[in-house]
Order: C-alpha cells, then sequence, then structure tokens
C-alpha cells in the first residue's frame, strides 16, 4: 500500500510530522535564512553577461564631443528656469526645434490626496516638454526613449543640457533604425505617469493630461538620465521600479560594459564593486547591497524616473551621476559618450528584451543571483507555514481517532459555531479596509479637530486606527506574548526597516529622526498607492494587517 | 639498286602519308589534353544563410567570394548568389549601400555591379535545393536557375550559422547534411555537374560534408565537428564584425589567385591553419577521382578557356563525315535549338572521347574554339 493510504504507515509519519515539528520548523527557518545571506558570497553567484545577441559586445566607436557644449547650455538653462519659475517651456521648445527635433508639449494636472511635504499644495500642474528625432530611414514603428527630470533649484540642470547636446549629436548621425523621444518632465514621477499614460491611451491613476500630439511607435527601452554636477565622479544604476519591478539585466549589463569600455567608476546602489570577497568586510559589503536592493523592491516605490516605464513592459533604467570625494573624476563627454554607446547598442535591438533575466538580485554590478536561486529560501520559510498547518490538522483529526480507538475518556469538543469564528475574522478585515479608506478621507475632520497639518493627520489618522484594533479584552498573563506581538507587528517591522535601510546607506540616524522617517514613509506609501498604483500600502492594510489582527484575537482568546 | 630505289621511295611514300595521320594523333591528344580537368563550364552557388545586422560578416563572406570568383571569369550569369538579408541598405548601417570585408573600410564588396539572384526571404532551403536539382518552375527566370550540364564544374560556398549535421536558414529552418548529400546524388545521377567543390563557413563546418556519397566531390570547412568558427575582426565605425576568419584568409588567398595561376588544391587545403584561425579547416577528398595537387584552382573560381590560336588546318577525323554528309544531304531538317532536358540518355550512351567532340557541338554547352 501506498505511503499515504496505509494507516499504520500514516500513523508513523503524522506522529513524526508533530513530534519533530518545532524543530524541523527551526531548521527550515534558519536554513531559508542562511541560504538567503549566503547567496552574497561571490562564488554562489554568476557573473553577468550579455544574453541578448542583437547586443553583442560593445565594439561601436563613441565619437560624441560636446561635453563643453552641453555645460555652458547647462547655464543658460538653469537662468530660464529661475525666470521662468518652474519649467522654462517657451525656450525647450525652442532649443529642441533648433536641432532639428519634432516638439510637441503636454500639460497635465493633478489632485493630491492630501498635499506632502514636498508639494504643501493640492492640485499639481505642469508640462512636459518632449522631441522626437526621427530615423531617417527606419519606418516609424519603434522609439526610445532618453529622458532628464526638470527639477527645481540647482537639480538636474546639466542632466537636461546633456540630453540637448546628445539630440543635436543624434540628429546628424543615419544609423539609426528607432525614433529617438527626448522627454523633459516636470514634477519627476507624476510628470512620467501623464506623460505615459497620454502615450498610451490609458488612464489609470486619475490624472488629468492633454492628449500627445505626436507619436513614434512602441517603445522598447528607456533612460532616465539625473545629473546635477559639471564632473562627477562615479555613475549610479538605479534599476528598482514601480512595485519594485525590474528591467531586463540586460540593461544592466550593457550599462555595465560600457563602464568598463570607458573606464568610468560605477556603482550600484551607491557602493562601489569590491574585489575582496573572501574577506569578512567583502561578504558583508556585498550582503548589504544585497539587502538594500531588497528593501528598495519591498516598499514598492519608483526610485527613479525609469520606474514607471516598466509598468508599460518598456525596460528602462536610471543613471544618475554623484559627485563625491574622489581621486578620479569623469567628464559630461564620457558620460555623453556612455549614454551613445548604450543607445546606440539598443538601436540594433530587434525585439524587446527578453533574453535575460526579470527577476535578479544584484550583489554587486559584475554578479547576480536569479530568481532560481534566491526564491528557494523563501519556499522553506513558506514551508514553515505548511508544516504548522499540517501539524494543526492533525491535531484537530486526533480527538476523532481517539474515539475510534474506543477509549472514550477525552470529551467531545464542541465545534466552535460560525458565528464565533466569522465574527473576528470579519471585524480584523474591517478594521484593515478602515485602515485603508479611513486616513484619507477624515483627514479634513482630523486638521478641523487637531492642530495638525494635513499630512501629518493622514498618517496620525493611520496609526491611530491601527492601535485601535489592538483594543481587545486581554488578560494580564499573557502580557509577554502580548509585547512580542507587538513588537513583531507590520508597523514594527516597518520601523526596523527603516532603521536598518538607513545603517545600510551608511546614513544611521536617531530614535527621533527615525521615527520622523517612518512617519513620512506612510504618508509616502499612501502617496505612492493614490498618485502611481503602488501595492505596498493596500497589501499591507487589506491582507497582512487583518492576518497579524487575526492572531491578536486569537492570542487573547478566552 | 632498282630495289634499293624502290624501297627508300615506298618508305618515303608512306612517310609521307602517314605524317597527316600522325599530325592528326598528335592534334587529337592536344585536344583531348582540352578536356584534361574534364569541364567546359563553370558555375558557382554562394549562399548566405542568416539575417539580421548583427550577422553583417556572413553576408560580407558571400559577397567577398561572389567577387574573387567574378575577378576570376565566372559572369553573373553562371552564377546564383543567395543573400538572405540586406545589409548594404540595413537602417544600421553608417555607410549605405556598402559592405566592407576589411576595418577601416579599405574593402566595399559589394561593388557596383553585385547581381543577387535570391534575396531576403526567398533563401529557404526549398529553393536551395530547388536551385541545386534543378526542379524550379517553369516560370522561374533564367537568372535563378543552375543550369548545368555534365561538363559544369560547379563551386558551391554556403556561410551561416551551423551546428553538428545541420546549417540554420533565416533563424526558422535547418538544412541536414543528409539533405545535402542526397541533392548532390540527384545533381550526380541528372548529370549536372561533372566535378563539385563544396565550401562551408560555419560552425561545425566539417559536419556538413561527412555523409557525402557522389562522386566527384570535393569539401573545404572552416572548424571540426565540435569546433566553432571565429568572426575576424570588428569594426568600431559600423559596429559589427566584419568578416569570418576563414573566409578572410580564402578572400586574401584568392586575391593573389589570377586567372592564368597555376595553384592547386593543394595550396587551398592550406588556407587558414589552426593558428591563424582557432579552429581546424578540414577537407575531404575522397570521392574526388583526380589527384588535389593537378586540380587548379581556377577550375572552380575561375572560368577558364583554354584557347591555342593554330594557323594550320586540321583535319577532322573521318567519324564526323557521316554527320555532315547527313546535314548536307538535300533533306535538310532544321531542328530549332532548345535547352537540354534533364537526362539526356542518348548522348550518355556514346561514351568515346570522338563521340564527345561531336556530342559539346551538338549541344547548347560552351562552344568549343579550335
Amino acid at each position: 500500500m501506498g505511503l499515504l493510504s496505509d494507516p499504520n504507515r500514516r500513523k508513523a509519519l503524522t506522529g513524526l510530522l508533530t513530534r519533530l515539528n518545532t524543530p524541523i520548523c527551526i531548521v527550515c527557518y534558519l536554513a531559508g535564512i542562511v541560504w538567503f545571506m549566503g547567496l552574497a558570497f561571490e562564488p554562489f553567484t554568476l557573473r553577468t553577461y550579455m544574453s541578448e545577441n542583437a547586443m553583442g559586445s560593445t565594439m561601436v566607436e563613441e565619437r560624441f564631443s560636446s561635453g563643453e557644449r552641453a555645460l555652458s547650455l547647462a547655464k543658460e538653462f538653469d537662468a530660464h528656469k529661475r525666470k521662468a519659475g518652474g519649467m522654462p517651456v517657451e525656450w525647450l521648445v525652442k532649443a529642441m526645434q533648433s536641432r532639428g527635433l519634432e516638439v510637441f508639449t503636454q500639460s497635465f494636472s493633478r489632485k493630491l490626496p492630501f498635499p506632502d511635504e514636498n508639494k504643501e499644495r493640492y492640485m499639481v500642474r505642469g508640462t512636459n516638454v518632449y522631441g522626437i528625432l526621427r530615423a531617417p530611414r527606419a519606418p516609424r514603428t519603434e522609439a526610445l526613449v532618453i529622458t532628464a527630470p526638470c527639477s527645481p533649484g540647482n537639480t538636474n540642470n546639466q542632466a537636461v543640457a546633456l540630453l540637448l547636446a546628445l539630440a543635436q549629436y543624434f540628429r546628424n548621425q543615419i544609423y539609426w533604425a528607432k525614433d529617438i523621444i527626448f522627454l523633459v518632465n516636470e514634477h519627476d514621477l507624476i510628470g512620467t505617469q501623464a506623460w505615459l499614460e497620454g502615450y498610451h491611451h490609458t488612464n489609470i491613476t486619475g490624472m488629468e493630461y492633454s492628449p500627445l500630439q505626436g507619436r513614434a511607435g512602441s517603445i522598447q527601452a528607456a533612460l532616465s538620465l539625473e545629473l546635477s554636477s559639471d564632473v562627477i565622479t562615479s555613475l549610479d544604476l538605479v534599476l528598482e521600479g514601480l512595485n519594485g519591478q525590474l528591467p531586463n539585466l540586460d540593461l544592466a549589463n550593457l550599462f555595465y560594459a560600457f563602464c568598463q569600455k570607458l573606464g568610468v567608476l560605477c556603482t550600484i546602489q551607491g557602493k562601489l564593486q569590491r574585489n575582496d570577497w573572501d574577506t569578512a568586510e567583502g561578504y558583508t559589503h556585498a550582503a548589504q547591497t544585497m539587502m538594500l536592493m531588497v528593501l528598495k523592491q519591498a516598499c514598492g516605490r519608483s526610485w527613479g524616473d525609469h520606474g514607471l516605464f516598466l509598468r508599460y513592459h518598456i525596460e528602462a533604467a536610471s543613471v544618475r551621476g554623484i559627485n563625491s570625494f574622489r581621486h578620479y573624476k569623469t567628464d559630461a563627454t564620457t558620460i555623453g559618450r556612455l549614454l551613445e554607446g548604450m543607445v546606440r547598442k539598443l538601436n540594433n535591438l530587434l525585439e524587446r528584451l527578453h533574453q535575460s533575466y526579470f527577476f535578479y538580485l544584484l550583489p554587486s554590478l559584475s554578479r547576480f543571483v536569479s530568481i532560481g536561486y534566491y526564491m528557494p529560501a523563501f519556499g522553506l520559510l513558506a514551508v514553515i507555514l505548511l508544516l504548522r498547518a499540517l501539524d494543526l490538522w492533525v491535531h484537530l483529526g486526533a480527538p476523532a481517532l481517539a474515539a475510534v480507538d474506543g477509549v472514550t475518556e477525552a470529551e467531545q469538543p464542541s465545534s466552535p459555531g460560525v458565528l464565533t469564528v466569522l465574527t473576528p475574522v470579519v471585524i480584523s478585515h474591517l478594521t484593515g479596509v478602515a485602515l485603508y479608506l479611513l486616513p484619507v478621507h477624515l483627514q479634513e475632520m482630523a486638521v478641523e479637530h487637531f492642530p495638525v497639518s494635513e499630512t501629518e493627520a493622514v498618517v496620525l489618522t493611520a496609526i491611530a486606527i491601527y492601535t485601535a484594533g489592538l483594543a481587545l479584552p486581554h488578560n494580564t498573563q499573557r502580557a509577554l506574548y502580548a509585547v512580542v506581538m507587538v513588537l513583531l507587528s507590520p508597523a514594527f517591522t516597518i520601523l526596523y526597516c527603516v532603521f536598518i535601510y538607513q545603517e545600510l546607506i551608511e546614513a544611521p540616524v536617531s530614535v527621533s529622526e527615525g521615527w520622523m522617517l517612518f512617519l513620512s514613509v506612510i504618508s509616502q506609501g499612501i502617496l505612492d498607492h493614490a498618485l502611481y498604483g503602488s501595492l505596498v500600502y493596500p497589501l499591507l492594510a487589506l491582507f497582512i494587517y487583518p492576518c497579524w489582527l487575526m492572531f491578536w484575537n486569537i492570542l487573547f482568546w478566552n | 639498286m632498282d630495289y634499293y630505289n624502290l624501297l627508300t621511295t615506298c618508305a618515303f611514300i608512306h612517310l609521307l602519308v602517314s605524317i597527316p595521320y600522325a599530325y592528326s594523333n598528335y592534334v587529337e591528344n592536344k585536344a583531348g589534353q582540352f578536356f584534361s580537368s574534364g569541364h567546359t563550364n563553370n558555375w558557382a552557388v554562394l549562399v548566405c544563410t542568416s539575417r539580421f545586422w548583427f550577422n553583417y560578416r556572413h553576408v560580407a563572406n558571400t559577397l567577398s567570394v561572389y567577387r574573387s570568383v567574378k575577378r576570376l571569369g565566372i559572369p553573373d550569369s553562371h552564377i546564383v548568389l543567395m543573400l538572405a538579408d540586406d545589409m548594404a541598405c540595413n537602417y544600421r548601417n553608417p555607410k549605405p549601400a556598402t559592405v566592407f570585408s576589411h576595418k577601416n573600410m579599405e574593402l566595399n564588396v559589394y561593388g557596383d555591379d553585385v547581381e543577387v539572384d535570391y534575396r531576403g526571404y526567398e533563401v529557404t532551403v526549398e529553393n536551395f535545393l530547388r536551385v541545386l536539382t534543378g526542379r524550379l518552375p517553369p516560370s522561374t527566370p533564367r537568372s535563378k536557375r543552375l543550369l548545368s550540364d555534365d561538363r559544369s564544374n560547379i563551386l558551391i560556398y554556403l556561410t551561416g550559422h551551423g551546428g553538428n549535421g545541420f546549417l540554420k536558414f533565416q533563424d526558422s529552418e535547418e538544412i541536414s547534411n543528409m539533405e545535402l548529400a542526397d541533392a548532390f546524388e540527384q545533381m550526380w545521377q541528372k548529370r549536372r555537374y561533372n566535378e563539385l567543390l563544396f565550401i562551408i563557413d560555419t560552425c561545425q563546418g566539417a559536419s556538413m560534408y561527412e555523409r557525402f556519397y557522389s562522386p566527384n566531390l570535393m569539401a573545404l570547412a572552416s572548424s571540426q565537428v565540435g569546433e566553432d568558427s571565429l568572426s575576424h575582426q570588428p569594426d568600431l565605425a559600423i559596429g559589427v564584425h566584419l568578416m569570418d576568419k576563414y573566409t578572410f584568409y580564402l578572400l586574401e588567398f584568392l586575391e593573389e589567385v589570377h586567372p592564368a595561376s597555376q595553384a592547386n588544391m593543394n595550396d587551398l587545403f592550406k588556407v587558414c591553419p589552426q593558428s591563424q584561425c582557432v579552429s581546424t579547416p578540414g577537407h575531404r577528398t575522397d570521392l574526388f577521382q583526380r589527384n588535389p595537387g593537378s586540380v587548379l584552382i581556377t577550375d572552380f573560381f575561375g572560368s577558364v578557356r583554354k584557347v591555342e590560336i593554330t594557323k594550320d588546318t586540321i583535319n577532322l577525323t573521318s567519324s564526323l563525315k557521316p554527320l555532315i554528309q547527313r546535314s548536307g544531304s538535300g533533306d535538310m531538317q532544321i531542328e530549332s535549338l532548345t535547352y537540354v532536358d534533364q537526362l539526356p540518355v542518348a548522348e550518355i550512351i556514346h561514351q568515346n572521347a570522338i563521340q564527345g567532340l561531336s556530342y559539346s557541338i551538338m549541344t547548347e554547352g560552351t562552344p568549343v574554339n579550335f
């Protein structure tokens, strides 16, 4: 007879399961943690390689030379930006037109659910300016996008200027097989979202925008440029997008290949790769880089303007120039050459990037861990849930077995009524729904009654509803368990993650600063969900929080 | 004295009479030497099987062999050129209308007078086999046909991506080495070639000639089974690899060959040794009846017409007379010239060299100049 159909064998198996349940669970948990942390150890990772045949190796000769002209253009742009008090639309339109692009503008407006610290107002209005470089010989079926944000103040002037210089250089070449769109967006992610929705004729986030007058075909890849100084010491690659989505690994491979060719220092997560993988510091460095990537993906916000492209299956990455205290400086011409090389290689693509991995972790720019290697760690953690469930199932069935054996001392436990089980479940989920809906809707009422700003009102309402859910009759005997449960609750997990994140980026904060960061994280999460459709806040409020609340109920079941 | 006079006069008369016979034998021998290689016309089938911009080098390979073959005398009407993609007019080509084989744009193999017979999606396994075996629909134009006969020496050059026993066509289909061997056997049975030289420049190219079993085939490949053929140099302005190593050195070798050169096949086997090519080129000559050392390069790569000017009259031998009489006997049957049928059985039966002379006058092969 089979293993599970033979009653004797089944009894032995279930006996094993119930007896050894806790040890197996502990072993699985530790194994999962060790497996995951071991992934950062270099011999367990694979070296990155270019998977797409069409992109090949970096065999092009970059001839871009107008770096200096770009820097003077940056000053001009800055002056016009100050004069216009925002985006200098006419100047940009004229600059792009004089470089031979087809220029169009798009105006957009968005009513924020509550004003966050950056915007300090409800209504956000802006204009995107984009110019299309038509491929001289190719049909207009495919496009590439290069975008630079127009940020207030001193930031990203050089990015926009380099964009214009590249546009002028690209216009003189005849080897383009795709149209190239040069986009300057206002208000960062909101502008990008408006442009993408207008381009693809969708309206998923309630943005109001004017329809796009000019279009270029389906977008194959996008690059976002952030450059705020004349010389830089390193280029940082930002891959994490909305909801933790990542572009195809080939895009990161392309960036790394050109960094190596041109001799530019390239970092990921702001950390430079080390050579000493066999020392403790080398390993912790790689582990920190990997954990930073995990945390950034977990928080679900888009860490660069590229992040919103990923939802439309457009592979996109952000390249950020960093000016820190290093000896070796890279000038704008070299950055221009790097971008020229990347765009030229992307020009060779015949299909969208799909040959390399979509789910991966990068302990460094030249090493990667694919999902096939890191998923087993989570599988081991999930096995614990399965084992516990089986254990409970076996225990539920045990009194019945005792009755069958003829021993009738055990009294029949009264099966609980449906109402007694359903009530906590419903209440937990209702509290979750309240946590999801009420903070934004009750903010006016909160502002009337309490001396706080709208943002603070939202966040504090959320925290209030969260702690209200804990209000249950409890007995003091389980105080220790109660404290442990609270310390493992979702809100505290987020708090720990904030502190860990700050440690990992080597900017540790004090407790009060951490608390303020925590509050801003909550408000940003709610805002991201409302503006771009990030799923982390609804996931927490509607699924994880009710589950935890039900555990809390079970703990104090009387 | 009279006896001696009679003897000498008899000898003298005998000598006088035998001189024309000796001379005609000499002429026959000389004429026989014209056909020592056995072929009267040359054809070339040059195929590039891969498309996409990053396979630029395969098109450049094929075009460089095309250039050499044309330079050495084979006309476009006797070359079937099959290119699977258009590199010269690809949007990504920074120098439109050119295909370069050497970096720094030293040599444009596309030229001004290239004639591509099968282009783009017409390069398929089916079309290739139909060209080889001659089974084309009647509406196929002449430029797309391989109109070879049993006196044709054919050069077949294939390049692209290949593997152990197959060659990939157009990223969607493959031709196997058995299919190729069977196609050559069909060609042999239909007497569509006299001798055939098969050159292949792909990864594991030697696997493609392993299965040949028809006579008079010689094969060269750029790499052995299990080895990859490597590309030669990238051009940084164009951004792709320009040629494969084996064909690059083959082109350099062929640039030294001129129509009168006496270089033979043994020199061709030495092209691109492992020190230059990294892969080991291979060749196969067991099915070939002549010694490779006596086979000239121009027997396959060029179209050498042997011409010898003579000011003497030559008496044709007597067996021609019945034919001439027949044509002069009044009842002139004017036959319009038609193309040879697939299998000219009547002529095959006559295997004599002299009949061979008359045969080549009667059929539509290249006229033989005396």
